[in-house]
């Protein structure tokens, strides 16, 4: 027998028992549906955080120095006067596919303007800044390489800055003071919210890192280096690179700075959804079970019920796998087609969450599919005992049954 | 030409428990084309064993068959259901239609399980034409439940003829009908078999029997006797003077 006949014989079967058909199939739609909505909010979560670590700059390593010891306490990450402005140099000049580089220095200090003040974060950085974290300036312009030479006394703000010292003007040319020192406004970030920490990006002034040292915080050394890389690919062998090249600067003396990238904290960042993947894989394979066995039991049931359409089919000629076929593709048209509403009920309700509540919910495509094969998968495990069974009935026992 | 049927010391044995039941031992006979046999006996006679050994829903212990000249009996189960599509017809004395499915499509069932795909108008065609055969195309898109026991039983031979089969086998086609409509039924049978059908039914009723040609006689799984029908009677023979003693009944 033909498959699309034989598919539209099970259709017809199974209407003829609908309300049976669907009781039987809401056990796979159930479990095929909320496998796709959970899955669909989980990955609209990991999707936020992966934009978010991506907002932190693209193909970015970065360098701290090392942590200080002073009388016992041992600072963190980023606290020893270790990184010079000679490192961030010879970085730039000497390692492979660094696009660009930029020193930084980080300091609270209190600001004022307007006769207004605000304590913000005040950050020495090179031109290369904003391209390096994907920040474009709204407002004016990033300050060039010429105040950095220069030591100028030029300042680009974050939009909190600007909420909290100038409310009702335009910041740009006007002069902010950093402990005491006026510094004018040439520019605005754009806004970028708040960073996977939940701090706030736009409270803060950037300011040339020659400026922040020798003007504001009055260091020899830098905190951090930031550096871009030109690929994704080349992250790895940069921070490889950089690494060999401070350590051959430091001339065999201990390792003094740490290269990250920004990788290893997606990585940290998506374990959580991996676990959260795992956990719904297994709920997941759970309620096909519970699917499939319901499928299995009303199977068994209706091939008891048609043992004498089983007899007559045989003796008109039906083989064994005739028979086979048709009820294993009863049993999987029931559960495939249980799949597709499943995947449905799932979307819907992903959508409905999402409009909700404002969590973002995303439906990958590759899971769409996964739902749609293993519920096939599922109808042809579960249907095909109660087929077999009825494959091996002795077409005189069946043709006699009442 | 071979015989339809070749039967050679046929036996068949059933193994139920402990006991072993010798249901049919020994029977030897030749059926011919064209011949229109009725195969009775008592019950436990074995000519319901013999009916699932003929019709290779069964295969024999010991002996030999041959239909139209090709040994069947070691053949394995789905050889056996390839055997039942192309060369056998089933009647079966309660019809055994596919409920809620259309006396066309009944019909078109042996279709489906033939080993060369027959297309659908095609499938459409020879069925309509079977049903011509036994008298109901006009009643083709009628399910089961729509028609009378006659009608079914017509649209059950209509299913039997539809791969022309060698042979036609009927399982007490009648025993399900009343008088009139089993004369109906074997005038059915009669008209198949004028055409050159070979047709073996298995009935207990004797007036059934004689609108037969030949009658075996089956008793505890042997050939008992195996005669010609003499006093043959005429289905469309019979009707007319039944329809004519109905009407005298009303006149009186």
């Amino acid at each position: 027998m033909r498959l699309l006949a034989t598919i539209r014989l099970a259709i017809r079967a199974l209407r003829r028992n609908k309300m049976r058909s669907v009781l039987t199939m809401l056990g796979i739609i159930i479990g095929v549906g909320s496998v796709i909505a959970a899955v669909s909010i989980t990955t609209g979560a990991t999707k936020q955080v992966e934009d978010r670590v991506s907002a932190l700059g693209q193909n970015v390593v970065t360098v701290f120095s090392g942590s200080f010891t002073s009388g016992g306490a041992r600072g963190g990450w980023g606290g020893a006067p270790t990184l010079t402005i000679e490192d961030a140099q010879a970085i730039k000049a000497e390692v492979a596919n660094v696009v660009a580089v930029s020193p930084e220095v980080r300091d609270r200090n209190q600001v004022l303007a307007n006769g207004l003040n605000w304590n913000t974060m005040i950050l020495g950085e090179g031109p290369d800044y904003p391209q390096i974290r994907s920040w474009s300036v709204g407002d004016g312009a990033m300050f060039t390489d010429a105040d950095v030479r220069g030591v100028s006394k030029v300042a680009v703000v974050g939009k909190t800055i600007v909420d909290q010292l100038f409310p009702s003007e335009d910041p740009v040319g006007q002069t902010i003071r950093i402990r005491d020192i006026p510094f004018k406004i040439v520019g605005v970030l754009a806004p970028k919210g708040f960073n996977l920490f939940g701090q706030d990006q736009d409270d803060t002034v950037v300011i040339p890192y020659t400026s922040h040292m020798r003007r504001v915080s009055k260091r020899t050394f830098v905190n951090s280096i930031l550096v871009q890389c030109s690929t994704a690919d080349a992250i790895t062998r940069v921070q490889q690179d950089i690494t060999d090249l401070l350590l051959q600067r430091r001339r065999g003396k201990e390792q003094d700075f740490t290269v990250r990238t920004q990788l290893e904290v997606a990585q940290a960042m998506t374990a959580t959804s991996k676990t959260m993947s795992v956990l719904l894989g297994a709920i997941a394979s759970v309620s096909l079970i519970v699917g499939g066995i319901g499928i299995m039991n009303i199977m068994l049931v209706s091939v008891t019920e048609r043992t004498r359409e089983i007899g007559i089919r045989m003796a008109v000629g039906a083989r064994a796998g005739d028979i086979l076929v048709q009820f294993l593709v009863e049993a999987v048209t029931l559960s495939a087609i249980g799949g597709l509403f499943g995947i449905c009920l799932g979307m819907a309700t992903a959508h409905i969450v999402a409009s909700s509540t404002g969590w973002p919910t995303l439906t990958p495509v590759s899971w769409i599919v996964i739902a749609a094969f293993s519920s096939a998968i599922v109808g042809i495990i579960s249907g095909f005992y109660p087929a077999w069974k009825a494959s091996q009935l002795d077409p005189i026992e069946a043709l006699r049954y009442e | 030409m071979n015989p339809v049927i070749q039967l050679d010391d046929l036996h068949k044995t059933y193994q139920t428990g402990e006991v072993e039941v010798k249901a049919v031992r020994g029977v030897t006979l030749q059926i011919q084309p064209g011949e229109f046999v009725a195969l009775m006996g008592a019950s436990g006679s074995g000519k319901s064993t013999l009916m699932n050994t003929l019709g290779c829903l069964d295969h024999p212990t010991a002996g030999k068959y041959l239909l139209d000249g090709v040994d069947v009996s070691q053949l394995d189960g789905d050889e056996r259901a390839d055997i039942r599509n192309r060369k056998i017809g089933f009647i079966f004395q309660g019809f055994n239609l596919l409920a809620r499915t259309s006396a066309l499509e009944n019909t078109e069932l042996p279709m489906l399980y033939q080993r060369h795909r027959i297309a659908g108008p095609e499938r459409h065609t020879h069925a309509l034409r079977a049903l011509e055969t036994v008298g109901l195309a006009q009643r083709a898109d009628h399910h089961p439940n729509q028609l009378s026991g006659g009608q079914q039983q017509r649209v059950a031979i209509a299913r039997a003829l539809v791969n022309q089969p060698a042979l036609l086998l009927a399982d007490e086609p009648t025993g399900n009908l009343d008088s009139q409509t089993s004369i109906e039924i074997m005038g059915v049978f009669q008209k198949l078999n004028d055409a050159g059908i070979t047709i073996v039914m298995v009935t207990h009723e004797l007036d059934i029997a004689s609108y037969t040609k030949r009658n075996i006689i089956l008793r505890d799984g042997k050939v008992l006797s195996d005669t010609p029908v003499t006093r043959r009677l005429n289905a469309e023979h019979e009707l007319a003077k039944l329809k004519q003693a109905q009407a005298e009944v009303k006149l009186a």
